[in-house]
């Protein structure tokens, strides 16, 4: 329903999806163990089922007179208490666990995959149905039920292999259910559906697909139990019969002799053991390759341009100078930005997504997200420095002195909890008064913030209010430390239209009651006109122009405001609606790749030469500023930032 | 409303007294439905806007429409022929001419699979050859603004407003008749959504193409579309040309958006804020609306006990139809408070 910004930090840190993974290898065989555990499983697959052309002994020729020999040049790996090659042994044997595994692999992917696909598409009734059946295979002993089948028709491996399948298809089936049923939702598939392809097709093509992360990493890890199984109850004499070779009887044979020659236990113990950490070597290497975590250590900014003037001016209640936010050893991403909002008044930062907004805003409270820091200027507050506190003397601003809300109010309230344990915690902890006064002053508050039976919110929990009522317990929650400045980020860009005008109404009469000052995020020029006093427009990380609301969106001095405005399609009662929108070719540039000069410059219609070098921002509207070197040859010449003429964008010139 | 406006040809769609219920369980069944009872038509080449806020089931309809959630009960019609029942897999051939672009550009994208593949696609299903779809898919890709060549990269290496743009090609690419658009542009960026928009505007203008419009925001409609059908908790509450509905509604709760929406103009915007906190609606959600009355009653500031009890039909007042009892004194009320400049 809703402009989501983007996390400019989030932009950064996050690579896109995918953009060439044809030339380049996967990504699991990127990573130490995934490769050493994809060559380790590709040498003994090789080594396995060719061994009948290189072995150098027969698997029952045997060698009496070096009996439990150790390794030597004639027998590379020894001989076991026969007197027969380990090496050709041990090599022969991996034919058949490594086959038997694969068909239990096949098998309860066979079984499992196409079940968990249907259940996702034909909906809840089959999904219910298919879900109870499986939970009776999961409850069964797969030992117990493996050696009665052996008993009924003999240690026939493969079959038995199978049989461990289908039991285990049932485990397979609820964790593909889940993945299949969250990528069903997605719109894509929707599409498709609507395109009128079969069922088939649409699984094959757009669901499996996007399975496959998920499907390789449940088949290598079951192809490593299928390894153990399969060595188990060779152990146990249900494999193949003497004399043809297998892992587990081997494991048995050195079992025995493990006094009087621990050495026949390495070569077949070191060889299963491997393969199956190899196979679950790459199931982490897989894995890892989605969930590439950002790990990122907090540090403190270092640098950092000493705050003058401490102090301020005493009508300010907050002071922003040259603020620069970075990411760590990055790119910046906010970059000399200066405001000033006074008490009672409310400040507008405005502009699109990626023009670092929120990563301003967020500073305000050192709620900059990890690894990105404030790398210069001042945050001036009752005359301390924000950008200099550690953690702990932040901690004791935010809340009491300045406080936050967000754009989801769902995030601010603990679904766990109800609405007064939330607002009785910060109450007493802010204030200093019992359970019994906290309540009342609850209650009080959610009054003040406009709603009507506070005795009955406070009882609830957050899932049983609607959007716009948990907006309001939200700004409760905020005024509980009695904070004098408000930090609003986009408070009302998840909440409908008649709601959100609700919200704005509420946020105004609490500037004007407590004279709250307040700095609000918003994408939406009409909300920045509705509740702003003053506005600073941003753009890739810099103020373009501020001033007083009135000033700037009557009268725009930055080109990127002119534009803005006429993209907007909205227009007052009375007034003929534009045939045609304005709009600002190509994209606004991403952090660390902003040009020297002006950074609208690329996309501006009254771009000049003069444009490509730095400057600094003009005075304009008052006690504002503007950011654009031609600010006064626009202003004489009385330019505008035209819409486009209809049919333009159909068959136009091809863009960047 | 087909029955009142006598028009010659019949419509691109056709819309009648549907009805979605979610769920099958005695407990669902006892809920109102999501989409209670609503009917209109698309004329060929005509853009018609649903608009409504969160709840109304504006999605829902067009999911309806689209085959993928089962109306309960009323039909649709694609030019003439009765679509309600057919399964996705009948509409192969029945819903050729209807195709949908979806709200978020991101998911609505398969990332595996190149621009060309997922143009390609729904050629594929009506049995075009593959050069002659590619053919298609380049062409369709330029007549949206974008270069040929994007034919053979990956929904990644695109910005939201180009990946919608790519959607939009994909509803184009087989020549529909109906394009449903789910929230086009809601999750784009102002400038994007300008640009989005004007494209939506050429292509309203000079292709023969009907444009469901489904979006929460009455401005973008007012811009995009012909006729507006506004909805309230699954009903239609206002229906007609979309100038006299946003300009002079006559119904509480189409005045009720229209008064929200803020324009960014501060002076303006102060003297219609004023305006509309004078005219004394209700917060939502402050008490759930009876089953049988208006569904606004609870908000409304006209609302009477007859709101509260019987439910109002849908009737023409002057250019409009809405379904209010009060109707005739909706202008009374604007004009009173001084929401008209």
């Amino acid at each position: 329903m809703s402009v989501l910004p983007l996390d400019v930090a989030d932009e950064v840190a996050t690579e896109p999806a995918q953009p060439s993974r044809r030339r380049r290898p996967p990504g699991f065989l990127q990573r130490p163990g995934g490769l050493l555990g994809a060559v380790w499983l590709v040498l003994v697959v090789i080594a396995s089922f060719t061994a009948p052309l290189w072995r150098p002994y027969g698997v029952a020729t045997q060698d009496l007179a070096h009996r439990l020999a150790l390794p030597s040049a004639a027998h590379l790996l020894g001989t076991d208490p026969l007197g027969r090659d380990l090496l050709s042994r041990l090599a022969t044997a991996g034919a058949e666990p490594l086959l038997a595994s694969a068909v239990t692999v096949l098998v309860a992917f066979g079984i499992g995959l196409p079940l968990a696909l249907i259940a996702a598409e034909r909906g809840p009734r089959v999904e219910r149905v298919l879900s109870r059946t499986t939970e009776v295979f999961l409850a069964l002993p797969l030992i117990i039920i493996l050696l009665a089948v052996i008993g009924v028709i003999g240690s026939r491996t493969y079959v038995v292999m199978a049989v461990l399948g289908v039991l285990i298809s049932a485990a397979v089936y609820r964790i593909m259910l889940g993945v299949a049923q969250s990528v069903r939702q997605r719109l894509y598939v929707d599409a498709a559906r609507v395109n009128g392809l079969g069922s088939l097709r649409v699984n094959l093509v757009h669901v499996l697909p996007s399975m496959a992360t998920v499907a390789a990493v449940q088949a290598a890890q079951l192809f490593g139990i299928g390894l153990l199984i399969n060595a188990g109850l060779s152990f146990l004499g249900f494999g193949p019969a003497e004399p043809q070779p297998s892992w587990g009887l081997m494991i048995q044979d050195a079992s025995a002799h493990v006094y009087d020659d621990p050495w026949l236990m390495v070569p077949s113990g070191l060889v299963l053991s491997l393969t199956v950490v190899a196979a679950n070597e790459l199931v982490d290497a897989i894995a890892g390759r989605t969930t590439k975590g950002r790990v990122r250590t907090r540090t403190r900014p270092v640098a950092r341009v000493a705050a003058v003037d401490r102090g301020g001016r005493a009508s300010a209640a907050l002071e922003v100078r040259g603020l620069t936010v970075a990411v760590d050893g990055g790119p910046t991403l906010v970059s000399g930005v200066s405001f000033r909002v006074q008490p009672g008044r409310v400040l507008g930062l405005v502009g699109e997504s990626g023009c670092g907004k929120t990563m301003t805003a967020r500073s305000l409270l050192g709620l900059l997200p990890e690894g990105v820091s404030v790398a210069g200027g001042a945050i001036l507050w009752q005359g301390r420095d924000l950008a200099g506190l550690s953690e702990r003397e932040l901690n004791a601003v935010r809340g009491r002195e300045i406080a936050m809300i967000s754009q989801e109010p769902m995030v601010a309230l603990d679904p766990m909890f109800s609405i007064a344990y939330q607002l009785v915690r910060p109450l007493r902890r802010f204030r200093s008064i019992g359970r019994g006064e906290a309540r009342r002053v609850a209650a009080e508050l959610l009054s003040q913030v406009g709603i009507v039976d506070p005795e009955r919110v406070l009882r609830s929990y957050p899932h049983q209010l609607s959007g716009g009522m948990a907006q309001r317990v939200a700004i409760a929650l905020a005024l509980t430390g009695r904070p004098k400045l408000l930090v609003a980020d986009e408070p009302t860009t998840a909440l409908d239209v008649t709601v959100q005008a609700e919200i704005l109404s509420l946020l105004r009469g609490l500037v004007q009651e407590i004279d709250l000052a307040v700095v609000i995020v918003s994408h939406d020029l009409g909300v920045v006109a509705d509740i702003c006093d003053d506005v600073a427009v941003m753009y890739a990380g810099e103020v373009v122009e501020s001033g007083t609301a009135a000033a700037v969106l009557d009268d725009a001095a930055h080109p990127y405001t002119m534009a803005l405005l006429r993209a907007n399609p909205h227009v007052a009662e009375g007034h003929a609606v534009p045939v045609r929108l304005a709009s600002i070719a190509g994209t606004v540039p991403a952090p660390g790749s902003w040009p020297a000069g002006c950074r609208f410059a690329g996309r501006c219609r009254f771009a000049s030469d003069a444009c490509r070098v730095p400057f600094v921002p003009l005075p304009a509207h008052g006690g504002g500023s503007v950011l654009c070197i031609r600010a006064e040859d626009l202003a004489r010449e009385n330019a505008t930032w035209e819409r486009e003429r209809a049919g333009a964008e159909v068959g136009a010139e091809v863009r960047a | 409303m087909s029955a009142l406006a006598a028009s010659p040809a019949p419509p691109a769609l056709e819309i009648r007294d549907l009805v979605v219920r979610y769920g099958a369980s005695r407990a669902a069944k006892r809920n109102p439905p999501a989409v209670d009872g609503v009917s209109f038509d698309i004329r060929p080449g005509e853009t018609v806007g649903l608009v409504g806020e969160s709840g109304s089931g504006k999605s829902t309809i067009g999911k309806a429409v689209l085959g993928l959630q089962p109306p309960s009960a009323g039909t649709v019609r694609l030019n003439g022929q009765d679509i309600t029942q057919s399964s996705l897999k009948q509409r192969r051939r029945l819903a050729v001419d209807l195709r949908v672009v979806f709200q978020d550009p991101y998911s609505s994208l398969n990332p595996t699979r190149t621009i060309g593949q997922t143009l390609v696609e729904p050629l594929r299903v009506l049995g075009v050859p593959s050069r002659e779809g590619e053919r298609r898919a380049r062409e369709t890709l330029e007549s949206v603004g974008l270069p040929a060549d994007t034919v053979e990269r990956y929904p990644s290496q695109f910005s939201g407003g180009q990946r919608q743009r790519i959607a939009i090609a994909r509803a184009l690419v087989c020549d529909p008749k109906v394009v449903v658009l789910d929230e086009p542009v809601s999750a784009l960026d102002l400038s994007t959504q300008a640009t989005v928009l004007n494209l939506l505007a050429d292509l309203r203008d000079q292709r023969d193409l009907g444009f469901l419009f489904i979006a929460h925001d009455l401005g973008v409609v007012r811009f995009l579309a012909q006729r507006v059908v506004v909805l309230y908790r699954g009903q239609v509450m206002e229906s007609g040309s979309v100038e006299p509905v946003t300009q002079a509604p006559r119904h509480p709760y189409t005045v009720a958006l229209t008064s929200a929406a803020p324009v960014p103009r501060p002076a303006e915007q102060t003297a219609r804020r004023q305006a509309r906190e004078a005219l004394g609606f209700r917060t939502a959600g402050a008490a759930a609306g009876s089953s049988t009355g208006c569904p606004f009653a609870p908000r409304c500031p006209l609302a009477t006990e007859e709101c509260r009890t019987e439910r109002p039909l849908l009737r023409r007042v002057e250019q409009s139809l809405t379904a209010c009892h009060h109707a005739e004194q909706v202008a009374a009320l604007t004009g009173a408070a001084g929401v008209r400049p």
